[in-house]
């Protein structure tokens, strides 16, 4: 249509605004969100004390080759992936819309449902690292001691590269989560087993290396192959192994193109899954 | 400009053929005993909230639906934008499919349903228009136009740029109305727009929404429980109970479709024989001096020389049946049966 021609722009237009409007919304509950955002720091102190009462209590000088400024290191940095791919609220934002009925605005209206949720959702991020930037600076300042030497520039890159795409696995794993509310009223227990799943096979409760040699029931497979083939490593476990040059060369390569492969199916998934959802949505009721 | 099917031309704006809604409930029987039953087998039925509607509506008319809570009301005006698809039958708006979604239809109509639809709660309705601007494709001297135009006619200047979950439920309707129109839809959609406001706030929205209609030629149906609603602003009124149109046509045609009488109204000299008043007509209420009666139209003409020659007659009034009466009446008769889902 000519309108759409005068203004070649006008989809990134409206998703930059929607961006803006978002991180303004965000901003309107700053108070809450700074202390939200505080209180998640308890936990990295207390898991820094658990850690070296292990290492304080076994006469080995490392568990699974961490040794205990390893897996210090190691999960300060899983805590950097998590504050990428990490969705709070997302999936259960999404089943309520479903529910109270405010997912309507989204079909009357020209606007793309997942698009929003993307836009809401990198807002939400930017302004959780305003907020938590200091704090995070802070405690790697006062935690320097138990790092190894900073890594070479392409490291850094490809971590960084491992961190963006842990957010898009994050958030398309979320929101398809989140769609299953067009077909159960209640997804709250659904969310709950998938955050345990998530924390037990991430990485972020321990190095997913410690599960090598456990087995599964299946000849030759050991449980830390099994998380190999999911994609939770992604979201907490591989970016702290690339900072801490666990994966080097054409392995990284390989799984950084097997994380992005993921991140599309993921997308792909969750395309599907609005696509069927509203559909039985609009056939169901509303 | 455009180049979509029913653009200029085309007075047709909505037309839909043998629509119908079946909607599946699961019957929640009481007790423990039953919840358990309950995670093993479901009792399920098929409510029909629309049994086959057909309707034409022309460009820039304006139609009211009523109907009872659960006629079906809200169904169609779901079906209509397109949120949810129908078991039977056709419904073009616009010349597209509404529940086929396509952006080009979605840019062309708006819905406003309920209280908290389009605006942002925790953000001035500013922002929300802001975003309206960018997602309809607003130009940016055309929006500033057509909001400052809105805002002045509802009279909310000095609320767009305060937290909408600050404002009054009135001020946020007049808001929602604001927002739905930025983008000059032909059509808007408008599920019950003036409940639990107060007389003002409602006789404001009325007003805007004439201006709407006459400057705009936006075509409007909107659905309500209130005559008032439809006095105020309809020619077109549309009657739907247990998802059928009962009625389709004007304001006044109802009245001689669905009574056969006036209502007469007596100022005697002093209280009359009942006896003698029965004569005239049925009389509805003897209070004092003043009498009711209802008389058949037929007979007005002949009955009315002979009350005035033969009683002390000091005022008379003859009037329709109110509206409101008619109406419960239409609907009193269809609630007999159990109430569809809507």
């Amino acid at each position: 249509m000519s309108e759409t021609a005068a203004r070649p722009f006008a989809g990134l237009r409206a998703w930059w605004t929607m961006l803006s409007i978002c991180i303004e919304e965000r901003l309107a509950y700053r108070g809450d969100f700074i202390l939200g955002t505080a209180m998640r720091f308890l936990p990295i102190v207390t898991q820094v004390f658990l850690w070296t009462a292990v290492f304080g209590a076994t006469a080995r000088g490392d568990i699974a080759g961490y040794s205990r400024d390893d897996i210090v290191a190691y999960y300060l940095l899983t805590m950097v992936a998590r504050a990428f791919s990490s969705m709070p609220g997302l999936a259960g934002g999404i089943a309520r819309s479903v529910r109270d009925g405010s997912i309507k605005k989204y079909l009357v209206q020209p606007v793309d449902y997942v698009g929003y949720l993307l836009a809401a959702r990198i807002a939400h991020k930017l302004v959780y690292y305003l907020v938590a930037a200091l704090p995070f600076a802070a405690i790697f300042f006062v935690c320097r001691g138990f790092f190894p030497p900073l890594p070479d520039a392409t490291t850094v890159a490809a971590f960084v590269l491992s961190l963006v795409l842990s957010f898009l696995l994050g958030f398309f794993m979320e929101a398809t989560l989140g769609m299953l509310g067009f077909w159960f009223l209640e997804v709250s227990s659904v969310i709950f087993a998938y955050m345990l799943v998530q924390y037990l096979l991430s990485g972020h409760m321990f190095p997913i290396d410690m599960l090598t040699g456990i087995p599964t029931g299946i000849p030759g497979v050991s449980l830390a192959d099994l998380v190999r083939w999911l994609p939770f490593e992604y979201t907490a476990y591989f970016p702290a192994a690339v900072w801490l040059g666990k994966v080097r060369g054409w392995a990284l390569v390989r799984a950084l193109a097997i994380e992005a492969g993921w991140v599309v199916a993921m997308a792909l998934c969750c395309r599907l899954a609005w696509r069927r959802g509203t559909r039985r949505y609009s056939a169901f009721g509303g | 400009m455009d180049n979509s099917p029913s653009a200029a031309g085309d007075a047709t704006v909505i037309r839909v053929d043998g629509l119908a809604k079946q909607y599946r409930v699961f019957d929640k029987r009481e007790g423990l005993a039953a919840s358990i039953r309950g995670l093993f087998h479901r009792e399920s039925r098929v409510v029909d909230a629309l049994r086959g509607v057909d309707l034409t509506v022309q460009r820039g008319e304006f139609v009211a639906l009523l109907g009872p809570n659960g006629a079906g009301k809200t169904t169609f005006l779901k079906l209509l934008s397109g949120i949810i698809t129908p078991s039977a039958g056709t419904a073009t708006v616009l010349g597209h499919v509404p529940w086929e979604r396509a952006d080009a239809f979605r840019r062309r109509f708006a819905l406003v349903m309920g209280q908290r639809n389009q605006l942002w709660w925790d953000l001035p309705a500013a922002e929300s228009f802001r975003l309206h601007r960018e997602i309809y494709r607003i130009e940016p001297a055309r929006f500033t136009r057509t909001r400052d135009e809105l805002v002045e006619l509802l009279d909310v200047g000095g609320l767009v740029n305060r937290p909408v979950r600050e404002l009054s439920l009135g001020e946020r309707m007049k808001l929602e109305l604001v927002a739905a129109l930025l983008h000059e839809p032909e059509v808007l959609f408008l599920d019950e727009p003036t409940i639990g406001l107060d007389v003002v706030a409602q006789h404001t929205i009325h007003r805007f929404l004439r201006h709407v209609r006459t400057e705009r030629h936006v075509t409007v149906v909107l659905t309500t429980h209130y005559m008032k609603d439809v006095a105020a602003l309809c020619e077109r009124l549309v009657v739907i109970t247990r998802g059928s149109i009962l009625y389709d046509g004007s304001l006044e045609g109802i009245v001689d479709r669905f009574t056969s009488h006036k209502i007469v109204t007596l100022d005697l000299d002093e209280t009359p024989d009942r006896g003698r008043i029965e004569r005239f007509g049925f009389p509805c209420e003897i209070r004092g001096p003043r009498v009711t009666l209802r008389i058949d139209r037929d007979r007005i003409a002949d009955v009315l020389p002979g009350l005035l020659r033969d009683e002390p007659v000091r005022d008379i009034s003859v009037e329709d049946v109110p509206l409101e009466e008619i109406v419960a009446g239409l609907f009193r008769g269809a609630s007999a049966a159990p109430e569809s889902g809507a």
